[in-house]
């Protein structure tokens, strides 16, 4: 399919309700910052996903990819523009793991809270685990895991919440290139298990091109969509797949780093938003 | 066990120390036995005195352990409401500052006036005196509480009650014992201020009235004696406290290492 550039404003919104999939028209998001400036971190954005789509953010730091999360889990409110998305559970960056609940209680959390009782809820996530590899793991607590088990703990949370589209902000972002691998392929058996509609945030291009069925590409401050980019290609994927590469150097590209740019080191290092790497060669997003 | 000997060794010598050097003052007459009596004097005023020390301790120890529950609990309470209401804590908290600096010398006598001899008005006394470190740390403890993970719960559906009992609740807790931890030392001398300005009738009116008592009499070692009954009961209640914390919130003291 082609890759598409423009917003798909044009489009008529579906029953995203119904069929557990995100929609956002054209929306634009300003917060104030400390010291009362207004702080546009989201400008005429237009993204969807249907049921059991995985959907990739990729963009560099402060794009507003934060922000997008907590609109589509309907913390925030869009100034401007419609957001019409399936109810949304959150992973946040950090883990945050309750530290006085042994890792089965984290993950039953909204079991709970939606009033099992803890040996019901316990069973429950208990399945899970045994399930998602995880098993012998129920009664540590999060002081005694790593931070890959952290994490997958507090993703089996935000599976048991039971919404149907799962928010997942750069989830692997602190862990170490290797746990991170691990974690992607297990992220990807984990949802072949249990399919959800997924928005995946992350700064790291060919994650997103391994894991997703799209990957959109945010522009530094005020994020805009730069490009939307197909990953039509059979699970599981490798990553020195030559198909991967090449949708891995159109992502790239979109972000004005592309190899012939020469300057992929600076992805490596993160962008701060607002500046623009100065390569001589036009930066218009894809093909 | 070796271990924890060898670690309280330093304390040990020290302590040798100056009750060493205490004696020899005493004991070369520079001072009067009934202005600094010497330590092998209160120990044997301690040990013939154990049976009216102890039932004394008994009753000094119930007001203090009575005063600083109610405290820990008005404490904990009033920190949570603070905490959860912006305008009560607009309200509340500069007052409980200044209820710090009441002095006790003028709110005794009125208590009593108004309570009349007994338990309460020294209840009181000790309440004032604690609560206001346990209202300190449970609103800091409360206020430390990542907001990040309120979010999280908040997409989790959980209401803003469901929200306090699973994230913020579990970490006051421990916060709140910290306050009544510092505030137990001070609170045992409160104990010993509110049972002098509240004089009982009656044998066994508490260490407080005990020691001014025997002051007043010159049986000076018996009142130092009671003195270092006191000073021990305020040091045993610190260590149970800081044990009460530790084992109310383990993973506090846990070292964040990864396991691989």
């Amino acid at each position: 399919m082609p890759t598409e550039l423009q917003s798909r404003a044009h489009r008529t919104p579906r029953m995203t309700r119904a069929n557990d999939g995100i929609s956002l028209s054209d929306v634009s998001r300003a917060y104030l910052d400390r010291h009362g400036a207004s702080v546009q971190a989201l400008a005429g954005v237009s993204l969807h996903a249907d049921h059991g789509e995985l959907l990739a953010v990729v963009g560099p730091s402060g794009c507003g990819k934060t922000t997008l999360l907590e609109l589509i889990c309907g913390l925030q409110a869009p100034d401007r523009g419609a957001v019409e998305c399936a109810p949304a559970a959150l992973m946040p960056q950090r883990d945050l793991l309750l530290p006085w609940l042994c890792a089965v209680d984290n993950a039953a959390l909204a079991l709970r809270i939606a009033g099992s009782s803890r040996a019901a809820a316990r069973a429950q996530a208990a399945e899970l685990f045994a399930e998602l590899g995880l098993g012998g793991f129920e009664a540590a607590h999060p002081h005694e895991l790593s931070g890959g088990m952290r994490q997958r703990v507090a993703f089996l949370r935000t599976l048991l919440s039971g919404k149907p589209v799962l928010c997942l902000d750069e989830p692997f972002g602190a862990l170490d290139a290797i746990t991170r691998a691990e974690m992607q392929a297990w992220l990807g058996r984990a949802l072949q298990r249990e399919p959800r509609t997924v928005v995946l945030v992350t700064h790291d291009v060919e994650e997103a091109v391994v894991l997703a069925d799209r990957v959109a590409v945010l522009s530094p401050r005020p994020g805009r969509l730069r490009a939307e980019i197909e990953v039509d290609l059979p699970r599981p994927r490798s990553r020195t797949d030559a198909a991967v590469l090449a949708l891995r150097e159109q992502a790239l590209t979109a972000l004005g780093l592309g190899a012939a740019a020469g300057v992929e080191v600076g992805m490596a290092m993160g962008i701060d938003a607002g500046t623009r790497m100065n390569t001589g060669i036009e930066t218009e997003p894809g093909p | 066990m070796r271990h924890r000997v060898l670690n309280a060794l330093p304390a040990i010598v020290l302590v040798a120390i100056l009750l060493g050097a205490w004696e020899l003052y005493a004991d070369s007459g520079a001072t009067s036995s009934s202005i600094l009596p010497s330590p092998h004097t209160i120990a044997q005023s301690l040990w013939s005195n154990a049976g009216l020390l102890s039932h004394n301790l008994a009753v000094t120890a119930e007001e203090v352990a009575l005063g600083l529950a109610l405290a820990l609990a008005l404490g904990f309470a009033l920190g949570v409401l603070i905490h959860l209401s912006p305008p009560l804590r607009r309200a509340c908290y500069p007052l409980t500052v200044g209820s710090q600096a009441v002095p006790i010398a003028v709110i005794a006598p009125l208590l009593v006036f108004l309570l009349g001899f007994g338990l309460l008005p020294k209840l009181i006394v000790i309440v004032l005196i604690c609560f206001f470190p346990v209202v300190v740390t449970t609103v800091d403890g409360l206020a430390a509480v990542d907001p990040d993970q309120l979010k999280l719960l908040r997409t989790l559906d959980a209401s803003r009650l469901q929200a306090f009992r699973f994230a913020e609740l579990p970490a006051a807790l421990p916060a709140a014992i910290s306050g009544a931890r510092i505030a137990v030392t001070v609170g045992v001398i409160g104990a010993y201020i509110a049972e002098s300005q509240t004089a009982t009738s009656g044998a066994y009116a508490g260490l407080g009235h005990e020691i001014n008592a025997d002051l007043s009499s010159l049986a000076t070692a018996r009142a130092y004696a009671a003195a270092v009954v006191l000073f021990a009961f305020a040091i045993a209640c610190f260590y149970t406290l800081s044990l009460v914390e530790r084992r109310l919130a383990p993973w506090a003291n846990q070292s964040r290492g990864d396991l691989r």
